[in-house]
């Protein structure tokens, strides 16, 4: 879905971004990202080597859960207005998780020509353990 | 043992990435992005100046790295994790652009571990800048030895 505009002026620090959901994680979606990205770790993609290596089975890469986290930074301020996004993995999600996907504006600033704001994420599972916390600056346009 | 700290500036030979429209598709299906900024070349022409990437795009890198690219961090890949991924977005990234990107060691550091033992922090730090020298974003990754064998 495109980003609708949203200005500067009209958000304030602790606005609930959208949430959004990925329901029921499958290997597949593993596999997809394996080949968009060129993470071929067999660990997540084969089941042999996950077995082996100590794990029940494969697991979503951290990198595929980052990207669909994104997207509530992206639905938000729209993607060319994206100036930082930082994540760090907590846990990991397996195959049938959910990703479910929150945020919320911490700090309104002026940077130079720029208004932006700043805020924190995390996708959580459906348990409601934390897959990923992370944060973001983004620049808004202005009314003014 | 002590940390290496040796390997503080180590840097990875120049890696040369395009950024292809075909590829941006495949990244956004995979993520489940459906913005049309993504695909939809008269939308993103409009919005953007272009077709831009997702965000965290820049991990295709290593489909264009033969491994020279990423400078070496001696750590044992069993007990390694991806601790976090930072992207500083500097200035706009279209299709059609051919970035380089330099990669550097830019910091080591040990810390106790929760379950006992020490974990050890690599930081490494890439710089992209397009065909006309700009630099437009900078990457920081942190890279995780921890002292047992990865376990959730």
């Amino acid at each position: 879905m495109a980003a609708t505009t949203r200005y500067w002026e009209d958000v304030k620090e602790g606005d609930a971004l959208p949430e959004m959901k990925v329901e029921g994680l499958t290997r597949t979606d593993f596999v997809k990202y394996a080949g968009a990205s060129g993470d071929f770790n067999p660990i997540h993609h084969d089941q042999t080597f996950a077995e082996a290596s100590g794990n029940p089975t494969v697991f979503a890469m951290g990198m595929l859960n980052a990207g669909i986290l994104s997207r509530v930074v992206t639905a938000f301020a729209g993607r060319p207005n994206v100036r930082r996004y930082k994540v760090r993995f907590a846990t990991r999600a397996w195959p049938g998780d959910d990703v479910i996907c929150r945020g919320r504006l911490t700090r309104k600033l002026v940077q130079g020509s720029e208004k932006l704001v700043e805020g924190e994420l995390e996708a959580v599972n459906q348990k409601g353990e934390t897959l990923i916390s992370a944060s973001f600056a983004a620049s808004l346009p202005s009314r003014g | 043992m002590p940390v290496d700290k040796s390997i503080i500036g180590r840097k990875g030979e120049p890696v040369t990435m395009h950024v292809e429209r075909g590829k941006i598709r495949e990244f956004a299906r995979a993520i489940k992005d459906d913005d049309p900024i993504y695909f939809d070349e008269a939308y993103a022409a409009r919005e953007a100046g272009g077709i831009m990437p997702p965000v965290t795009f820049l991990q295709t890198v290593g489909h264009w790295d033969d491994g020279r690219g990423r400078p070496r961090v001696p750590f044992d890949l069993k007990r390694t994790l991806h601790g976090e991924q930072e992207y500083e977005l500097l200035a706009p990234i279209h299709a059609g652009d051919v970035l380089t990107a330099v990669s550097t060691v830019v910091d080591v550091y040990e810390k106790p571990g929760r379950r006992g033992g020490s974990m050890t922090f690599a930081v490494t730090e890439t710089e992209y800048r397009n065909q006309h020298g700009t630099l437009v974003a900078r990457a920081r990754q942190v890279g995780i030895e921890t002292g047992q064998v990865v376990k959730d």
